[in-house]
């Protein structure tokens, strides 16, 4: 199967890859997936005082796909507040990427991770957490 | 001057050595008879090349040119091979012996024929890849009426102790079977020496072309039959009918004969080359060899790299084309099942590498493979939230990942 041009592009310069303090109040950390499926994410961002995402880290195990989604979705993550950041949907992640239907899972799981990244974010800051209401299973 | 990408996956398939070529030409041009035409010089010509191709491939495997019946392939063959002892032995029994890790072309197959009333054992391996001989002397029964384990696993490589398999076989009245695609040509097989009463291969996993195979039939201690499952012209002895894929059985019997002389080096080489490849990979942290390390084919190499995932791995490694045990090369997202039954968890097998050389493998691919594959491996475990656990000292199995 042949990649898209960016993923290969994602895939060889991965955006934003890095790894946050978990313990800050200002920042979210997402885990999604699992050693045994073979991906694994995991998404963090920094949120200000307007609840605006001003960085985000990802690091991902997984497919040359499963690390594009989530490089991408660290670029679009940034400069939006966490209640844009919700409507980010997978779909646009397939979109962009060009991802074959065998790797929407990839882009399911980069959806997951951002909201499980401000659910984080939410409880930390006293917010309630939101019920996800798309799920992948 | 070394070209890339670098061809790596030699347990797929392997080129067509340029000599089997040169044999094959005239097949397809000036001497396109079928070998089937008894009354002229046209099939005279083609059936002299069957013939002498024929006697190429008997002396590779030790047995005689009568035993050879030409298929489309190894698959076909296993197909024949069990299909074909099912129905001519059902009067004895029903009962089939098998193992988890062979090929599916034996594995579907066996499946289809317990649709049809037989009873399959399907034996399970240890972790090192070979089967246990107590347990398939504990599964024979007055039923079983063939057991059927590959010599050598197109995954791994382990070798299974083929003449102690057939030794219990024969014990116990049933007749051994092997598929052999992996290991004809690349390690002496001698179907007596060994014991062996049916055996699938096929020539493009020995620098031959695609679309052909053998099945051997033994013809004497015991006359074996199987059951036609095509039925036609009666090509073959009646045990395979269709006509004769000239160029290709002239290719097949090339391909024996250059592997026949040349294993013996050939062997030595590879092996040292996969060795080098094998020691200095398994330096990098973390990296497991898969199976047997003492019983297995000499150009097979099969390494997990922990908290790397072997699809993306693969593409990082982009000038090397190797295979991987990954889910995600599949489109089923299981990982590889056999090296699932070697015991080895599933974060395990998505992370394995399969390294297949060959022939035309030279030590400067090896060395650029060595350096890019650790480099791929380095570059993916900066990008892995694993390996930054596992460096912090979390331990992974602790934590209730979100299975999906």
């Amino acid at each position: 199967m042949a990649y898209s041009e960016k993923v290969i592009d994602h895939y060889t310069n991965p955006r934003n890859v890095g790894t946050l303090n978990k313990d800050s109040k200002t920042v979210g950390t997402g885990l999604v997936g699992a050693p045994e499926c073979g991906d694994v994410m995991r998404l963090q961002i920094e949120v200000d005082a307007n609840n605006v995402i001003t960085d985000a880290k990802f690091k991902t195990f997984g497919c040359g796909s499963a690390i594009a989604s989530s490089s991408l979705a660290t670029e679009w993550l940034k400069g939006k507040t966490i209640d844009q950041a919700l409507e980010i949907d997978n779909m646009d992640i397939v979109e962009e990427l060009a991802l074959p239907p065998v790797k929407i899972h990839c882009s399911v799981l980069a959806e997951d991770a951002i909201k499980s990244a401000i659910n984080d974010y939410r409880v930390k800051n006293g917010m309630e957490a939101l019920v996800l209401e798309k799920s992948h299973h | 001057m070394m070209e890339l990408p670098i061809y790596l996956d030699n347990n797929a398939t392997t080129p067509l050595d340029p000599r089997v070529l040169e044999a094959m030409l005239p097949y397809f041009t000036n001497k396109f008879g079928n070998a089937a035409s008894r009354n002229h010089a046209f099939g005279w010509v083609a059936e002299e090349g069957v013939d002498y191709a024929r006697e190429q491939v008997a002396k590779l495997i030790g047995c005689t040119d009568k035993e050879i019946i030409f298929t489309s392939g190894a698959t076909e063959a296993d197909n024949l091979g069990i299909k074909g002892v099912f129905e001519m032995y059902q009067d004895k029994g029903n009962h089939i012996i098998t193992a988890t890790t062979e090929h599916k072309a034996v594995l579907d197959t066996c499946k289809h024929l317990e649709k049809l009333g037989a009873k399959v054992t399907y034996l399970n391996v240890k972790e090192d890849g070979l089967i246990d001989l107590q347990e398939l002397e504990a599964a024979m029964t007055e039923k079983t009426i063939l057991v059927t384990i590959m010599y050598g696993n197109n995954e791994i490589g382990v070798i299974q102790p083929i003449k102690e398999i057939s030794a219990i076989a024969h014990k116990h009245g049933a007749l051994f079977m092997t598929d052999a695609t992996q290991a004809v040509g690349k390690i002496p097989v001698n179907v007596n020496e060994d014991g062996i009463d049916l055996m699938a291969f096929s020539a493009h996993k020995m620098y031959g072309p695609k679309g052909v195979g053998v099945l051997y039939v033994r013809r004497k201690n015991p006359r074996v039959k199987v059951t036609a499952q095509m039925d036609g012209g009666g090509h073959e002895r009646g045990m395979r009918s269709g006509t004769l894929n000239v160029p290709g059985i002239v290719g097949l019997g090339k391909a024996c004969e250059l592997c026949r002389l040349e294993m013996e080096s050939e062997a030595k080489r590879l092996s040292a080359l996969r060795d080098k490849l094998e020691n200095a990979l398994t330096t990098l942290e973390e990296s497991y060899v898969n199976g047997n390390r003492e019983h297995r084919l000499p150009h097979v190499a099969n390494i997990s790299f922990k908290y790397v995932e072997g699809e993306g791995l693969m593409m990082a490694m982009k000038d090397l084309a190797v295979s991987s045990g990954s889910a995600c090369t599949s489109a089923s997202l299981e990982p590889s099942y056999v090296l699932k039954s070697l015991g080895l968890s599933d974060d395990l097998a998505h992370s394995s590498i399969r390294f297949g050389l060959g022939r035309f493998t030279t030590e400067e691919e090896v060395d650029y493979a060595i350096e890019n594959t650790k480099k791929a491996v380095n570059h993916l475990r900066d990008l892995s939230p694993l390996w930054e656990m596992f460096k912090e000292g979390v331990d992974l199995s602790k934590i209730e990942w979100a299975e999906h």
